[in-house]
């Protein structure tokens, strides 16, 4: 069994404005083992992004609250470091790399002092070791070192996205938290970072959380998946499980359902029907329960709880 | 080593960038040959014998080979008193913006930057400030100071801070939310470092054309409080009281407001084009 790098218990974030409060997370529970990758699905909304963020602690200032839970990363609660701690990990143990590569990076600065600067925040270098670690990075990435004097603007979107995961990895972090690295991108670029990151995942052993929507990358990379729904985790297992197992919660059944398939001949999609639950006005017992085709009398009462079977759990009321 | 390199290319790009803007260039030969004209005054026109002292025979003389630019109303001759102005008002023009920009540009990013009850009470104390007109502003502050080239610098900084103040904030703010700050944030940098590394260098455009511009308002501000005598004190030559005291004398010898006006005109515009030019150089973005 591998070593337990982060592991997110019963994870409760609210967003609090003057108006409402939006419940985000409802109890999350999630685990990554070192050098794993973890794939986080789920639909626009559920949740995503702001577990991201609550790892590093990136939540809007005095809007985005943990009301509950904790974030344990190498045996530590992020939830209770000092903001001066927290800075020493972000980039260095823990770093991100953002869904929109074109606004992510400082259009003022060149790449290499971009990529410059991560390192000179948390190592102790001299300048050559920077700049030929700079140099080494973007190498990794597949971008010539003599690029580094260039500015932003004279990449294209997918090159920008490799110079942003070369900033992300240049402190060789233990995970890398990657947030939709892809949806802003074209089909063809996007199998090359995919390739790439998985290709650098084996490289150097960092562990990665993929968040994306998108299962077909998710069935190519991730060695476990998390399917979210309203701020919960739904369904997680090891991607053989989501993608081969015989039982499953109703809502993976309808997302892989809404993919179109080459085999059956199809006039029309099939989505999901209705919409994801008002996160300020929460449905009772199951969230899932008013989109539900199983849904049944104890569905709309009872919130389920986890059910584990070996690697693969699943909250709801369809399986005892 | 490495650094310094890096730092150089940096500004020799934006060197380079300038030196194709022929107009930039134009202002800044312009404004290399005011500096040269105001640090060498001395040897060029006699302060005590030619920008000062008076002298009836001579006076509201045309243009002449004594007098280049022909000689006031108490025979001065005018090309010694705006050599002699120049420095005045050269100094009155940076001093008078640099402070204010350091001044309102702080206040402005901490507003912008931090937000909520510090940015409202900065804010509306910059709102009080522009309430009242900055010449009027700026009259009221010398007179409680006293005329003087010191107070004059005082009154026209304080006039000055909440325009810097608010162009500063607002460009703060589209900046702040751009992702790259928060991913600037990922990274583990802190707030001083991003204010100063990520978000200044972003909204320089904007801060160095209203510094330009700002630059040439205050030299005519300087001026009109000389005027009214609040500023320089006569007999030392400043470009505004000379320019008044010419007014007078519009019909029979225009040469007085002619060539004091042409300074101050060249020097403005030598500013302006020198800040329109900078704005391009410095962002990257327009660079072809």
């Amino acid at each position: 069994m591998s070593q337990t790098l982060l592991n997110i218990k019963n994870l409760y974030v609210n967003y609090e404005t003057d108006e409402e409060t939006v419940r985000a997370l409802n109890g999350v529970n999630l685990k990554l083992n070192k050098g794993e990758m973890l794939g986080l699905v789920g639909e626009t909304g559920a949740g995503k992004t702001t577990t991201a963020l609550s790892i590093l602690k990136l939540l809007p200032k005095d809007i985005g609250i943990i009301t509950n839970g904790q974030i344990e990363f190498d045996g530590k609660d992020l939830t209770k470091l000092k903001e001066a701690e927290l800075r020493n990990i972000r980039g260095e143990r823990i770093s991100m790399i953002f869904q929109d590569p074109m606004t992510s990076l400082n259009p003022v600065l060149t790449v290499g002092e971009q990529i410059a600067e991560v390192i000179e925040l948390h190592k102790t270098l001299d300048k050559k070791q920077i700049e030929s670690k700079v140099n080494e990075m973007l190498e990794l990435v597949g971008i010539p070192a003599k690029r580094k004097k260039e500015f932003p603007h004279q990449f294209s979107g997918g090159m920008k996205q490799r110079v942003i995961i070369a900033m992300a990895l240049s402190c060789d972090p233990e995970l890398l938290i990657a947030d939709e690295p892809t949806t802003a991108l074209d089909v063809t670029i996007q199998a090359q970072v995919l390739n790439m990151m998985e290709e650098l995942k084996h490289k150097l052993n960092t562990a990665m959380l993929l968040i994306t929507h998108d299962l077909g990358v998710v069935a190519q990379i991730c060695d476990k998946v998390a399917i979210m729904y309203a701020g919960e985790i739904i369904e997680s297992g090891t991607a053989e499980d989501i993608f081969e197992a015989k039982e499953h919660h109703p809502y993976t059944v309808g997302l892989f359902g809404s993919i179109p398939n080459l085999i059956e001949k199809t006039n029309r999609l099939k989505p999901i029907l209705g919409l994801m639950p008002d996160p300020t006005d929460l449905p009772q017992g199951c969230k899932f329960h008013p989109r539900c085709p199983q849904c049944m009398e104890i569905c709309r009462k009872v919130h389920p709880d986890d059910r584990q079977t070996e690697t693969h759990t699943i909250k709801c009321h369809l399986y005892k | 080593m490495a650094e310094k390199t890096k730092k150089k290319s940096f500004y020799i790009a934006v060197w380079k960038r300038l030196k194709k803007n022929k107009l930039a260039m134009i202002g800044l030969s312009i404004l290399i040959i005011m500096l040269t004209i105001a640090v060498f005054a001395d040897i060029i026109a006699d302060y005590d014998t030619l920008a000062i002292k008076q002298n009836i025979n001579i006076r509201l003389e045309g243009v002449s080979k004594e007098h280049w630019f022909g000689t006031d109303s108490y025979g001065r001759d005018i090309f010694a008193r705006i050599v002699h102005g120049s420095r005045i008002s050269l100094i009155i023009g940076i001093f008078a913006v640099s402070i204010p920009l350091v001044i309102g540009g702080l206040i402005g990013a901490i507003a912008g930057y931090f937000g909520g009850l510090l940015d409202n009470i900065l804010m509306r104390l910059m709102d009080m400030l522009l309430a009242i007109p900055a010449i009027l502003l700026a009259i009221a502050i010398v007179a409680a100071l006293g005329p003087g080239m010191i107070n004059l610098l005082i009154a026209l900084s304080i006039a000055g801070i909440p325009g810097y103040a608010r162009i500063v904030k607002s460009s703060v703010i589209t900046i702040k939310d751009l992702e790259f700050v928060e991913a600037a944030e990922a990274i583990g940098a802190g707030t001083t470092r991003i204010l100063i590394r990520h978000i200044l260098p972003n909204i320089l455009g904007p801060v160095i054309v209203q510094a330009t511009l700002g630059i040439a308002s205050t030299i005519i501000n300087a001026a009109a409080l000389s005027f009214i005598g609040l500023g320089i004190q006569p007999p030392k030559p400043e470009w505004g009281s000379m320019l008044s005291e010419g007014r007078e004398y519009i019909r029979q010898a225009p040469h007085l407001i002619t060539f004091t006006g042409i300074a101050i005109v060249l020097t403005v515009l030598s500013l302006n084009l020198i800040g329109d030019g900078l704005r391009d150089a410095l962002d990257p973005r327009l660079k072809d």
